[in-house]
């Protein structure tokens, strides 16, 4: 079984403040991090291995400084790790960044299972796992919240609903994207640690995938940022204090004052 | 040349682009290339990401620029008009579906082009008169008995297929699970751009293109974004944010059955599908919601919000605080990295109000929020407020309502 797991180097948005007096984000503090999500991913790569034998490969791609989320990766089980970094791939969208990773796993040989997280949570679009099995002509299940089992080149899936789950089965190879219920990621092994310490990080340029310069990048990318803002900051609304059973009862006279009912009707 | 520079004539020094930075890759800096003794921007071109937040921040003095190769896009004059997917399961149309018809009509009324949806699936003609009843112009549908509702290798690949040969210039979907899959599958297979979980859409007057407007970094900063010279202009609409179209009287719209185009085998087995019915109704359609927070404290308490869903016929929620404790599943996590919900009312107890919660509810009609602490953020959102210990507030409420108060 040959996994490898597509991760993101993110900034730790849920430490992200705004300054209320200039309206613009306060960075300071602020830590890159796996994605979320891709802890999972990459925890749920470990227990296949585990479980079926093979090797667990992570990549990203990213600026130079995302090789410290790939040795992050070697000490939570990563066999080897890729940053699939180049001038070439800056500015790009997620249509860009799915053919590049497309490429950089086509070089790497292909896998049986393509694992990422459901979303990067600064971008929040999860747009990159679907991108990724196109461009590999393969099929993909998103939003996975457990992997049933894998066997004679087909996997069964739980597919986390809006209302439910669906079980689906999949011809291997396969891209998948993992909730958090998937799994519990264990935490970094003192043997992981000192590993990925001493982990060379070999880096993927865009002529060693054999990417399209035209498809990479800013210019491999139609969609375009045209503008950034900060939402306006609410200013809150009515306040209720004091004994409990005076508060709710002003609290619900309000309520209905605004025509709203809470009561099962 | 670097496809980002700055100017250092037109640089001021104002470090208004350094704020505006989500990256950290801007810096002021002396000498070489500054003015005089002043500093001027510098670029770390290893950590930028070429998002353009500086230029915007830098508008008044025009002192950064993005240079970006024209590269080929399609025939962007052969495109017309705005179509929509129709998502369907189960014989049903998502919900979403009313409010992406909603969406192309406003958009309609600038570009005065015809509003026209796809449907792909199995006895999908069943559905198309009720997706004619919200205004569509015209349906192009595939309707196979060998495509399965999941089967999204499929469907992607004759959406594709239409969306080639009819050329509409804007498509849109639903921020589902099912359209946050399967669009960016469709985008990638006809190399267009495609913008996730949009809140907002517009023409542009100037342009006339496609203006997205969606969260990001957790509903921290909002970005606008547009496809200039790909078509379609593709976009997910996040559910419960755009108001539905309203039916029409006499539909008028026609239904066009592309036999002509081969369905392929899929590659995905639909086995089952498991409802899950925990607690009460599905959080995404419920009009009210009940969250419970840290201030929760024990899962055994978890009850207490339960009984004030039951009371208001509304569905539990929860922040990522509780769910990490591992007090409530998952499934019921409201924000960023959970549910997003637009409730008619959403009552949090003991959610202190973190970005990442507030992101995924913020959307509610109306929020209520009961806290001990007067200074928690959850109030600056709040439309009511009940500042209180919530082991008194809540059952106080429970009762009042009981009691038909």
């Amino acid at each position: 079984m040959k996994v490898i797991v597509c991760i993101k180097q993110v900034p730790d948005t849920t430490n992200v403040r705004i300054n209320p007096e200039t309206n613009t984000l306060v960075r300071e503090g602020v830590q890159s991090i796996i994605n979320p999500f891709d802890v999972y991913a990459i925890e749920e790569a470990v227990r296949l291995k585990e479980k079926h034998g093979g090797t667990v490969t992570v990549i990203t791609m990213g600026p130079p400084q995302a090789a410290e989320a790939l040795r992050e990766s070697i000490s939570l089980g990563a066999d080897s790790v890729y940053l699939v970094s180049d001038r070439a791939f800056a500015g790009a969208d997620t249509l860009a960044t799915a053919y590049a990773l497309a490429c950089a796993v086509r070089h790497l040989g292909g896998a049986d299972v393509i694992l990422m997280g459901r979303q990067a949570i600064d971008g929040d679009t999860g747009q990159v796992g679907p991108g990724v099995a196109e461009n590999l002509d393969i099929p993909h299940v998103t939003d996975i919240r457990k992997i049933e089992e894998i066997a004679d080149g087909r996997i069964v899936v739980e597919r986390l609903m809006e209302d439910g789950y669906a079980r689906i089965a999949a011809r291997l190879p396969v891209v998948l994207t993992v909730v958090k219920e998937i799994n519990v990621p264990r935490l970094p092994s003192l043997k992981g640690k000192i590993a990925a310490k001493k982990a060379e990080v070999p880096v993927l340029k865009a002529s060693d995938i054999g990417a399209d310069p035209e498809r990479l990048g800013l210019n491999g990318s139609p969609t375009q940022v045209m503008k950034i803002f900060t939402p306006p900051k609410p200013s809150g609304g009515k306040r209720f204090t004091g004994e409990p059973a005076a508060t709710v009862a002003a609290f619900l006279d309000e309520l209905t004052a605004a025509g709203i009912t809470i009561r099962k009707q | 040349m670097d496809p980002i520079r700055v100017i250092v004539n037109n640089c001021v020094g104002c470090s208004l682009c350094v704020k505006a930075c989500p990256y950290d890759a801007i810096a002021l800096s002396g000498p070489p290339g500054a003015r005089e003794d002043k500093p001027t921007a510098v670029i770390d071109l290893a950590k930028c990401t070429l998002c353009g937040a500086c230029v915007e921040a830098c508008k008044r003095y025009k002192a950064i620029v993005i240079t970006r190769t024209t590269f080929k896009g399609q025939d962007v004059a052969a495109y017309a008009g705005i179509c929509i997917y129709a998502e369907h399961r189960s014989g049903k149309l998502a919900s979403v579906v009313p409010e992406i018809i909603g969406a192309a009509r406003e958009l309609q009324k600038d570009l005065s082009a015809p509003v026209t949806a796809i449907i792909v699936g199995s006895g999908v003609r069943a559905l198309t008169s009720e997706l004619l009843s919200y205004g569509v112009d015209e349906i192009w549908m595939i309707d196979d008995p060998t495509i399965g509702d999941f089967d999204e290798d499929v469907q992607a690949e004759l959406v594709a297929e239409i969306i080639s040969e009819k050329k509409p210039e804007i498509f849109l979907g639903g921020g589902t699970v099912i359209g946050r899959s399967l669009l960016p599958r469709v985008a990638a297979k006809i190399l267009t751009g495609l913008t996730a979980d949009c809140t907002e859409l517009a023409i542009d007057p100037s342009t006339m293109l496609l203006r997205q407007t969606r969260p990001a970094f957790g509903g921290n900063i909002m970005a606008t974004i547009q496809t200039q010279n790909h078509r379609p202009q593709m976009a997910t609409v996040r559910h419960k944010v755009m108001r539905p179209a309203d039916k029409v009287e006499n539909p008028k719209g026609t239904v066009v059955e592309l036999k002509h185009i081969p369905v392929p085998k899929s590659h995905l087995e639909f086995l089952e599908f498991v409802e899950e019915k925990t607690a009460t109704v599905n959080l995404v359609e419920a009009d009210v919601i009940v969250s419970g927070g840290r201030g929760i404290k024990d899962p055994k308490n978890f009850a207490l919000i339960e009984k004030l869903a039951l009371a208001t016929s509304g569905a539990v929620g929860a922040s990522r605080a509780a769910v990490d404790a591992g007090w409530i599943p998952y499934s019921h996590q409201v924000g960023q990295t959970g549910k997003t919900v637009k409730p008619k009312v959403y009552i949090a107890c003991g959610i202190s109000g973190a970005i990442q919660h507030l992101a995924g509810m913020k959307g509610a009609d109306m929020i209520v929020a009961i806290n001990s602490d007067p200074n928690a953020p959850i109030f600056d959102v709040a439309h009511f407020g009940i500042v209180g210990d919530l082991f008194q507030v809540v059952p106080e409420l429970i009762k009042r309502l009981e009691a038909g108060g």
